[in-house]
């Protein structure tokens, strides 16, 4: 009875990492023969660009640059936007190590300037957008918080990110600017999780970025407070020296960086630079 | 001739069935050291990237130590729970029989293989402020969100299972011959457990509960779905190493060596213990 359960429980782990081994040898296949594709359908566009590209993007870049590769990838037939979406220091980390990458979208100038300094870009950064910080609440605010000054007050349970991280950093700015001492009931390593600590009624109030609060739409109640002008975070692009397929990863900047990414990215909350 | 050689001829010349050491086929080691440098590699990467000459005030600032204090303190009071709880369910789960404990084993089990963020959303809807029971709690004046607590809950919930499951299979090895022998003898079932089960299935119990509370050590996607992140409140080592990570990787680094480190002793000593003294 037993030996024969066992005999089980070691099936499905050996077939896991048979998967795994499987997995990692066919993306190492598909990342060395990145041929252009499609290389007849020359389009009616000035300069054909080909070919695949990988952007390293900021998790709170997701959705607006998914929405930016399909209209690339739209307007320029022939080509395709790969996404990897996480923190902006694990993406520096993981380019550091020798990930391939055309393009990265920083969440602020910090972990920009890291892979600038490591020698990873090939062109000066370019800044597309700023965000900033503002109070959510579940929804009806049930607490009536109506200033940056109420998360101060000890009956409220307030979340905000970790110094850390750049959510984090800009919270203490605001609160060394304004004098005011939160006193957090956690310090989340990321925004997404501040959001979800509210979002499920967990906590009173927290600090996030205005385009979180939009994305969240009717699950928090947005409470904005002028202070947040104090600590506006940066976003800057950069076309990466390791990138294979230059042309295309100017023309993904150019993108971003012009009218179409000005527009998708307002669409989301995000302010000029 | 090799060892393996003498041990193979030594099978041919007993023949099948004799009462012999049954070789292992040499293919099999090949796989097996594959597999074991997949594990310690890892391990080994990591030691090459520790920052020596920083090592020591790196793992001893302030936010390290209260990290370790705290997964030290959260990790034994989880055990306690699961010894607590978890002996009693491996005891009904061999001893007993009833109709769906087959089901209830499954899902007793269940976040074994769950990841540990989907446990930390099943409990924030269940312990947390408008959880199911967290809504309760609160109309009591007791809040479990955000508290210390919270963090012993997230390590029970998935560390319970691996005693369960060490414990049964200690139940089931041992048999029930002897508590029949004490029973037939006139003992009550109580002293039955207490004097002849238990005893019996000691070892078991020990590397059920070091498993549990090594699990408990490494427990993070609960804690962080589930407890939130403050500085000796809910921000175990794990918490503490995801977060350095961000500012300072060495840090995180040596961080990672320490909770290896203390992981290790424990396996270790109690393993040697266990062999050298229960059994």
């Amino acid at each position: 009875m037993t030996r024969s359960s066992r005999a089980m429980r070691i099936g499905p782990t050996a077939a896991a990492l048979a998967a795994l081994a499987a997995a990692t040898l066919v993306a190492g296949c598909s990342s060395s023969d990145s041929t252009p594709a499609g290389d007849t359908t020359t389009s009616a566009a000035a300069s054909p660009v080909t070919g695949d590209i990988t952007v390293f993007a900021a998790a709170s870049l997701k959705k607006t640059f998914t929405e930016l590769g399909e209209k690339f990838e739209a307007e320029h037939p022939g080509t395709n936007v790969e996404f990897s979406f996480a923190g902006s220091s694990d993406l520096v980390a993981q380019l550091s190590q020798g990930a391939p990458a055309d393009v990265f979208a920083s969440a602020d100038t910090k972990n920009m300037t890291k892979a600038v300094d490591a020698g990873l870009t090939a062109a000066a950064p370019v800044n597309f957008a700023t965000n900033t910080l503002t109070i959510v609440t579940p929804p009806g605010n049930p607490r009536h918080i109506a200033t940056f000054a109420d998360l101060a007050n000890p009956g409220n349970q307030v979340v905000v990110c970790a110094p850390q991280v750049p959510c984090g950093a800009a919270t203490q700015k605001i609160e060394e600017a304004t004098g005011t001492d939160i006193t957090p009931v956690s310090e989340e390593a990321s925004v997404t999780d501040v959001l979800g600590k509210v979002t499920s009624g967990q906590a009173d109030a927290g600090l996030v970025y205005v385009t979180d609060a939009a994305g969240a739409g009717a699950a928090v109640t947005t409470v904005p407070f002028p202070e947040s002008s104090g600590a506006v975070n940066t976003y800057p692009i950069a076309e990466l020296k390791s990138s294979e397929n230059s042309p295309v990863a100017a023309e993904f900047v150019e993108l971003v960086t012009g009218p179409t990414g000005r527009q998708v990215l307002a669409g989301a909350g995000f302010a000029a630079p | 001739m090799t060892p393996l050689g003498v041990l193979r001829t030594v099978t041919r010349s007993r023949g099948p069935g004799g009462e012999v050491a049954v070789g292992l086929p040499r293919w099999v080691y090949l796989p097996a050291l594959l597999g074991a440098c997949f594990v310690i590699l890892p391990l080994v990467a990591m030691l090459l990237e520790i920052d020596w000459a920083h090592f020591v005030p790196l793992v001893t600032s302030e936010s390290s130590r209260a990290a370790l204090l705290l997964s030290m303190k959260t990790a034994t009071a989880s055990t306690v729970l699961c010894v607590l709880v978890g002996v009693p369910m491996a005891l009904v789960l061999a001893r007993s029989s009833f109709p769906g404990q087959s089901v209830l084993r499954s899902l007793v089990l269940l976040p074994l293989v769950l990841p540990p963020v989907v446990g930390g959303i099943a409990l924030l809807y269940t312990f947390g402020r408008q959880g199911l029971l967290g809504h309760q709690l609160e109309a009591f004046g007791i809040r479990i969100a955000f508290t210390t607590t919270a963090v012993v809950l997230a390590q029970t919930f998935v560390a319970l299972p691996f005693l369960v499951v060490s414990l049964e299979g200690a139940l089931r090895t041992a048999g029930r011959r002897y508590e029949t022998v004490a029973a037939t003898l006139g003992a009550r079932p109580t002293t039955v457990l207490r004097r002849v089960t238990l005893p019996l299935v000691l070892p078991g119990l020990i590397s059920g509960a070091v498993l549990a509370f090594a699990r408990s050590l490494g427990e993070f996607g609960a804690t962080l779905t589930f407890a939130g992140s403050l500085q000796g409140v809910t921000r175990t080592l794990p918490l503490e190493i995801y977060l350095q990570r961000e500012t300072d990787p060495e840090a995180a680094v040596a961080l990672s060596l320490l909770l290896v480190l203390v992981a290790a002793l424990i396996v270790i000593g109690t393993s040697r213990r266990r062999s050298g003294g229960v059994l």
